[in-house]
């Protein structure tokens, strides 16, 4: 990448991106794009035959358009689109990692696209035997004993592990328990999958360098509390040191530890949260084992245990006999099922490729790179940026605007002008704990060289809100549209199109 | 800073302020919330009638960069709620202390003010805060 043709630090030029209309707007009445055969039946008016109030009527506006309009409409939005395909995308704590495309050639192989789920087992042998596979392999990854790969998403999984707690407690002491730890670091989704089930969810906090002290949990820890929540690393990056420790001082008062395996791309394959006292944690395949992510999901949450929690696993599980392979639904003590059919089965197939495709050493290696590459961003931008944490951290760092608090200009600002460069802005104001957070998670798919582009944008971005802070104020000034009111989008959101509506643009 | 912590209202660490009226008791957010909180795009408030504990959430504000509970500086009955911060949340920017206070309750232990922390300690603590 030479510095005579990219002059500045972003690789945006002049491509010509269309100023498109809603659908809505394209829409000429009566234009259709399905040419459809005739029936071969008598047609009937349905009036003649459902009661008049159960009639839906003609939809007012509801657009009609050619083939090739709502083709070139939506191929045009996805044109003003960011997305790992496009470019970098450092959002912290989501594990934006590229999706390599072997994974969807596997995933699109006709008898695994083709198989329906109500297909008898003796037909299914492929994907059971698919899914028996991924179920060993993750548990084998995490230290564990038994995964369901049932859940749809990283929530979904965490609800799941919560009731598998809440099935465990109720069976073994004939009550749930009442309370969960929670560190004021977590995800927010670790105290509303906490609330959905009934448990007050208590806030821990962490100490100066951003860990949970064992001294914490043991003062906070009962025999009410079901469970501890925990992210490992956290999510500020940093390993919990004290973990084993902290396991130990929960399973004394039969107490159970959740692990939020939503930062796994940091130790995986070079520790096991099973080993390290973790008794029910989730992955997500759309971080940690390359599956698509965010609008390109959908997501995948599967959920390990240790031997003591296997019975209260979503059914049906896989099994094995002999050389066949079945769905187990005779489990009397399961939490029961939780998703349609059998989980996102498209993306086990993308998983189950990643993991072979890497083996053991490739996976341990991602790891290794992942947090290379973090350490990388952060000696590079450490010199302008203030980090808010002083302690090692992993595959993620977190910098501050608090250098830039003179200029006026904010972690929103901040994001914002990343855009002009060509990069997706990291995630911000998360962790809550950090004021102005700016959390940063390159991955291990990125090149040095994209590492150092990222690195000369947020350098040139300092420089500006030094020099130029009205201006930096103004970015994004490239893409499309140019930067959002997201208080009046907010405040005053238009959730419907009609006819005299006007883009502001 | 000195105009943005009136003298006559007690606060909590949460950054919640408590203002006497009578037997009743208003509350709201402080100035030094509303400018971390950014521009606030929506408020949720108990209902009439709810009961609120001091110390414990009773309702949420949201703005473009986070959602916070809000904490009960003092326990009691909620007496009236400011619907209009439903329509126009702007106003808990622009005026924290006055037009967008928040709810009015009547307390059931007037003894838990004294836990609260006064203008001066209120304003040394945002000052540590940053």
């Amino acid at each position: 990448m030479s510095q005579e043709f990219f002059p500045n630090t972003s690789p945006g030029t002049r491509g010509l991106v269309y100023r498109e209309p809603l659908i809505f707007e394209r829409s000429v009445p009566g234009r259709s794009g399905a040419s459809l055969p005739s029936a071969g039946v008598p047609e009937t008016d349905p009036a003649d035959e459902i009661p008049a109030e159960l009639l839906r009527g003609p939809i007012e506006h509801f657009p009609s358009n050619s083939e090739n309009e709502v083709v070139r409409h939506y191929v045009r939005l996805s044109q003003t689109n960011h997305s790992i395909d496009t470019g970098f995308y450092p959002l912290g704590s989501c594990t934006m990692k590229y999706n390599p495309k072997v994974n969807e050639w596997a995933a699109r192989l006709p008898g695994f696209a083709n198989a329906h789920p109500y297909l008898p087992p003796e037909q299914l042998q492929g994907v059971l035997e698919l899914m028996w596979n991924l179920q060993n392999l993750l548990s084998e990854i995490g230290g564990f004993a038994a995964t369901s790969l049932q859940p749809a998403a990283g929530a979904h999984g965490e609800l799941a592990g919560l009731m598998i707690i809440r099935a465990y407690h109720l069976d073994r002491h004939g009550t749930p328990r009442k309370k969960v730890l929670i560190p004021d670091s977590a995800h927010g989704t670790n105290p509303a999958s906490a609330a959905l089930l009934g448990y007050q969810a208590v806030e821990l906090p962490s100490n100066e360098k951003g860990m949970l002290e064992p001294e914490v949990v043991a003062r906070a820890m009962d025999e009410d509390v079901a469970a501890l929540m925990v992210t490992n690393p956290n999510t500020l990056g940093i390993f919990e040191t004290h973990i084993k420790e902290i396991a130990e001082i929960v399973h004394a008062k039969g107490g159970l530890v959740y692990g939020d395996g939503a930062n796994m791309n940091a130790i995986l394959g070079v520790a096991r949260p099973g080993d390290l006292g973790i008794d029910v944690m989730h992955y997500n395949l759309h971080k940690t084992f390359s599956t698509p992510h965010g609008g390109g999901g959908p997501g995948a949450g599967p959920v390990s245990v240790a031997a003591a929690l296997e019975p209260y696993l979503p059914r049906p599980v896989v099994v094995k006999e002999g050389d066949a392979f079945r769905l187990d639904f005779d489990r009397p003590k399961s939490i029961g099922k939780l998703r349609t059919f059998w989980g996102n089965f498209g993306m086990m197939v993308r998983a189950y490729t990643y993991i072979l495709e890497l083996g053991r050493e490739g996976l341990r290696r991602t790891a290794e790179l992942a947090v290379l590459n973090a350490q990388y961003l952060r000696k590079l931008l450490e010199a302008d940026w203030h980090v808010a944490y002083e302690n090692p951290s992993l595959h993620e760092v977190i910098f501050t605007d608090r250098n830039l608090k003179e200029t006026g200009v904010t972690t929103m600002d901040v994001a914002k002008a990343l855009i002009d460069h060509g990069f997706h802005p990291p995630t911000v104001y998360f962790p809550l704990v950090v004021s102005g957070a700016l959390m940063i998670e390159p991955t291990e798919t990125e090149s040095k060289e994209t590492l150092e582009a990222f690195a000369a944008a947020m350098k040139a971005i300092y420089e500006r809100a030094k020099t130029d802070p009205e201006g930096l104020k103004r970015a994004p000034e490239k893409p499309v549209v140019e930067r959002l009111d997201e208080a009046r989008a907010a405040r005053k959101p238009v959730l419907r199109w009609t006819p005299d509506f006007e883009i502001p643009f | 800073m000195a105009q943005t912590v009136p003298q006559d209202l007690k606060y909590t660490k949460d950054h919640e302020w408590v203002r006497r009226e009578g037997d009743e008791l208003v509350i709201g957010i402080t100035f030094f919330a509303q400018e971390q909180l950014g521009d606030v795009v929506y408020v949720e408030l108990p209902e009439v009638g709810a009961e609120v504990q001091a110390g414990q959430p009773f309702g949420v504000v949201e703005s473009t960069k986070a959602v916070s509970e809000l904490f009960a500086p003092a326990s009691g009955k909620v007496v009236a709620r400011n619907d209009e911060l439903v329509d126009a949340p702007e106003k808990v920017n622009q005026d924290p202390y006055g037009v967008a206070w928040m709810i009015r309750i009547a307390p059931s232990n007037l003894a838990e003010l004294d836990a609260l922390l006064d203008a001066a300690a209120y304003q040394k603590y945002v000052e540590e805060q940053q």
